[in-house]
């Protein structure tokens, strides 16, 4: 049941990954994101990470993604040309991709019985848990992150202004 | 400086080069009257020294060696000192050396007086005297390998001393260039010393082949066949004398003290010095007598044609040193050591007494253009005269006893032999005719030159001709022969130097001796007859004489092309070899190329990576995709190594 | 019944790796910047495994970490691209590329 449950949502990461890469127009490419996105989600809940499943549905699939569909629709993004642009990419990267892909998947599938074997609901990891790790110990960089995104806001804000 | 009862011997050699060093470095701003002081000075104290030295001989114990506490070279397996040595040999040569350094640099004075360069050329002389001295003084062959090759330098030096002539610049550059041929003789020739004896001094290389009586031939051959290398390049003999003749284009007092006094004898000097050594070898003596013969004939037939007055002492002189060398293959040591300080005298005299007539006419050196000098510029030619004679061999001249005891020694010699003895023969009555024919055409018969007016020398030249007219006249009675009533003085002199030699020259007799001496008195007559007829007597003869044997006469004239094929045979390749093959293939090819090829690969170098820097977004992303796949796998394969 | 976390590892690598691919492939600076989010995703989900495997929520407060820097550099981003945009009227990665030698 649990695999079923992990193999339908691991399959519909990949697709939207995959669809990302293969859509022309970048509205359907955010879309297939969002779907990466929720389907994360999912998976998290099945590792145990409650707040994070929710985290992850209203922050990224909610705000972020929210915002790159408005700066797609803003900028009245067309589908993408065929350019040429760089050669490089295609003959040292791709190359470098599939030994980065294939090797991990070595690596992880040879470690396989070292590592632990996941069980629904072993490891159920509560919100009052986690805040209490995160307003008690790590309160600092807590502390850090929120200046991080005020300054971040302020950027924003001045670098897409429009100038007088 | 330590040794027995010090003479300072080093002071001899030392003052002449204070003088080089005072002339060459302050000369060109005085006045030409102190730079004749500067030069006389330093060349007199040492002739001073010497006298002194030569006064309280009989006092010293010999051989006297003096030695610096300062070491040369002193390393584990070999050692070489700044030793000098004091035995009769050396003494001759020291007097000889100083004695007529002396009275050429007086002689030079009045030649010199209104050359440009005067101070170069006294302070080039007595760098010559330096080295010389250090030559004949030292106790070890690498000593006197320093000096044979300072007096090469001092040769080059003064050959080519009228730079601006191009003839005398390629002159000066020959005699090096077949010096430094001789010079790798001499080289390796200490090199196999070093190997077989350990060190290249004289007490110990000597006193080693003299300690093992069973040394012979083998390994000595070879040292000693190098060291006739090194002689024939010195002292002018065949195959390196090429350079002789064209040396004349140097000053004539030059020409006197270097090319027929003192450095030519240099050769004569180390062979008689190294007589232990060559006396084990018969077959090196055997070779020596040949190319001393040899030369001596084939000198005196290309003297025999030459017009300038100054190539047919040259010659002359190539011919003289055949003699010596001769007498060397002999292992006649003593004759050998004996013609050389006659032939110092009457050469030199030579010499200086054709520069006082060339100093009169106002340059003018072909004979061909002189003529009836004798009322003109009396005193230079009854100097000349003696000096004539005395080369001629007539006596009571110096060089009659000489070369008398050359030929004897070589007749009697299981080394050298009858035929050389005729060969030497020949010789005298070619010698004597050419010499003769010199006399005649420049002093005899109507003075061919319209603009000139001879006049006679200033009395600094003069003074010199006339003490070595009168050495050349008496030089010889040191050595009278007991076959002629004399008491032999001279070899006896000589003894303690050359007497234990293992080859020992069988005892002709005394009446063998007398006839020998009659037959060549013959034939230098001989000669003088001929001359006077071609010269004095029937002008008109010489020249259809010439016309009759044109072929042959062509082949003397042009010294039997001997230079024309040295050139085609060895210098035209090397030039050609140096031209295309070092300068052409390696030198712009490799050199020149390789660091072309260096720059260019780091250019193309450059361009390559330039290429990363595209300012492409996605170029930089595949790098980095590469760049972080490599890292990986350098982590994996590293991390499971160590495990 | 169990799922070994080794598949949730591989499923990283592949999410990362696509997001890599992406990255070079696209051309649309929008798109490009899309792929970075999804790479960012990959390894959440690595950390989340991780965190399940040693049973310590540590692990778990890093992706809150992730997610707060993706939001603020997302937001930092798209400015850029606005102003590249006003700049350049185009989205073509190719042609931003003034600092080309």
């Amino acid at each position: 049941m649990y695999l079923v449950l992990f193999i339908l949502f691991g399959g519909l990461c990949v697709a939207g990954a995959l669809n990302l890469l293969l859509q022309r127009h970048p509205i359907n490419s955010a879309l297939s994101l969002i779907v990466v996105m929720s389907s994360l989600a999912v998976l998290y809940l099945l590792l145990g990470a409650e707040f994070l499943a929710a985290a992850q549905v209203i922050v990224y699939s909610g705000a972020i993604m929210v915002l790159f569909t408005f700066v797609i629709m803003l900028l009245n993004a067309g589908s993408e040309e065929r350019t040429h642009g760089s050669r490089a990419a295609y003959i040292v990267g791709i190359p470098g991709v599939a030994i980065l892909v294939s090797l991990l998947a070595f690596i992880f599938l040879s470690a396989r019985t070292h590592l632990a074997q996941a069980r629904l609901g072993d490891y159920v990891v509560s919100t009052s848990d986690l805040s209490k790790v995160l307003f008690r110990d790590l309160l600092l960089p807590f502390e850090v992150t929120s200046i991080l995104i005020l300054i971040a806001i302020l950027g924003a804000v001045a670098l897409a202004s429009k100038e007088h | 400086m330590n040794g027995h009862s010090p003479l300072h011997l080093w002071l001899i050699p030392v003052l002449p080069f204070v003088g080089f060093l005072l002339n060459g470095l302050l000369g060109r701003r005085l006045p030409n009257a102190l730079v004749s002081a500067i030069a006389l000075l330093f060349t007199a104290a040492p002739l001073a020294l010497v006298l002194n030295i030569a006064l309280h001989f009989s006092s010293l114990t010999l051989p006297h060696i003096e030695w610096f506490t300062t070491p040369w070279i002193a390393t584990a397996t070999f050692r070489a000192d700044f030793d000098f040595l004091l035995d009769p040999l050396s003494l001759v040569m020291l007097l000889i050396v100083t004695g007529v350094g002396f009275l050429i640099h007086i002689y030079s004075v009045g030649y010199m007086a209104h050359e440009e360069g005067y101070w170069r050329y006294f302070a080039y002389l007595n760098l010559f005297m330096f080295f010389m001295l250090t030559l004949v003084l030292a106790e070890n062959f690498l000593l006197m390998f320093v000096g044979w090759e300072g007096v090469g330098l001092a040769s080059y030096l003064l050959i080519g001393f009228y730079f601006q002539r191009e003839s005398a610049v390629e002159a000066g550059k020959k005699a090096f260039v077949l010096n430094r041929v001789g010079d790798f003789g001499f080289l390796l020739a200490m090199f196999l010393m070093i190997a077989h004896f350990g060190s290249v001094s004289y007490a110990r290389v000597f006193g080693a082949i003299a300690d093992h009586p069973q040394m012979q031939g083998g390994f000595l051959t070879a040292i000693a066949l190098l060291l006739v290398l090194g002689a024939t390049g010195k002292s002018a003999q065949i195959p390196l004398y090429v350079w002789l003749p064209d040396a004349m284009e140097g000053p004539t007092p030059v020409s006197a003290l270097i090319h027929a006094a003192t450095m030519v004898t240099a050769g004569v000097y180390m062979v008689v010095r190294s007589h232990v050594l060559f006396d084990r070898s018969p077959f090196a003596l055997g070779v020596i007598a040949i190319i001393g013969a040899a030369t001596a004939l084939f000198a005196a037939t290309v003297g025999m044609v030459q017009t300038d007055i100054k190539r047919v002492l040259a010659y002359s002189t190539i011919s003289q040193l055949g003699y010596m060398f001769l007498a060397c293959g002999a292992a006649a040591y003593s004759a050998a050591i004996f013609h050389l300080v006659t032939h110092a005298f009457f050469k030199a005299l030579l010499f200086l007494a054709a520069g006082s007539v060339i100093h009169g006419l106002g340059g003018q050196q072909d004979m061909r253009a002189m003529g009836g000098l004798r009322k003109t510029i009396p005193i230079t030619f009854w100097t000349m005269s003696a000096g004539v004679f005395a080369i001629a061999g007539l006596p009571p001249f110096s060089g009659f006893f000489s070369k008398d005891a050359i030929l004897y020694q070589a007749f009697l010699s299981p080394t050298a032999g009858p035929i050389l003895w005729f060969v030497g023969l020949v010789t005298v009555l070619l010698t004597a005719f050419y010499m003769f024919r010199l006399w005649y055409l420049t002093f005899f018969g109507e003075f061919r030159s319209h603009d000139v007016h001879p006049h006679e020398s200033p009395w600094w030249m003069l003074a010199p001709l006339v003490i070595l007219a009168i050495l050349a006249l008496s030089g010889g009675w040191i050595g009278i022969p007991q076959a002629l009533g004399g008491a032999d003085q001279f070899a006896k002199f000589l003894d303690p130097v050359v007497k234990d030699s293992a080859l020992v020259n069988p005892e002709g007799s005394l009446n063998q001796e007398r006839l020998f001496t009659v037959l060549s008195v013959v034939m230098a007559l001989t000669g003088w007859f001929v001359a006077d007829l071609l010269y004095r007597r029937k002008p008109g003869m010489a020249d259809r004489l010439v016309a009759r044997i044109g072929g042959l006469y062509a082949l003397l004239v042009n010294k039997y092309w001997i230079d024309q094929v040295y050139n085609a045979l060895i210098v035209a390749p090397l030039l050609f070899a140096s031209r295309y093959l070092l300068w052409g293939a390696f030198d712009r090819g490799l050199v020149n190329g390789g660091g072309s090829m260096a720059a260019g690969s780091v250019r193309g170098l450059g361009a390559l990576v330039q290429r990363v820097q595209s300012g492409n977004i996605r170029s930089y992303a595949g790098w980095l995709a590469l760049g972080a796949a490599a890292l990986l796998l350098i982590t994996y394969f590293g991390f499971s190594m160590h495990l | 019944m169990v799922v070994p976390i080794a598949y949730y590892l591989v499923l990283s690598a592949i999410l990362f790796s696509i997001g890599v691919g992406a990255f070079l492939i696209k051309r649309n600076i929008i798109t490009v910047f899309m792929s970075i989010e999804l790479m960012l995703n990959g390894v959440n989900l690595s950390f989340v495994a991780f965190a399940y495997q040693w049973h310590r929520l540590q692990g778990q407060i890093f992706v809150f970490f992730v997610m707060v820097v993706a939001a603020a550099e997302a937001a930092v981003g798209l400015a850029i691209i606005i102003a590249i945009f006003r700049a350049r009227s185009t989205l073509n990665v190719d042609q931003v590329n003034l600092m080309k030698l």
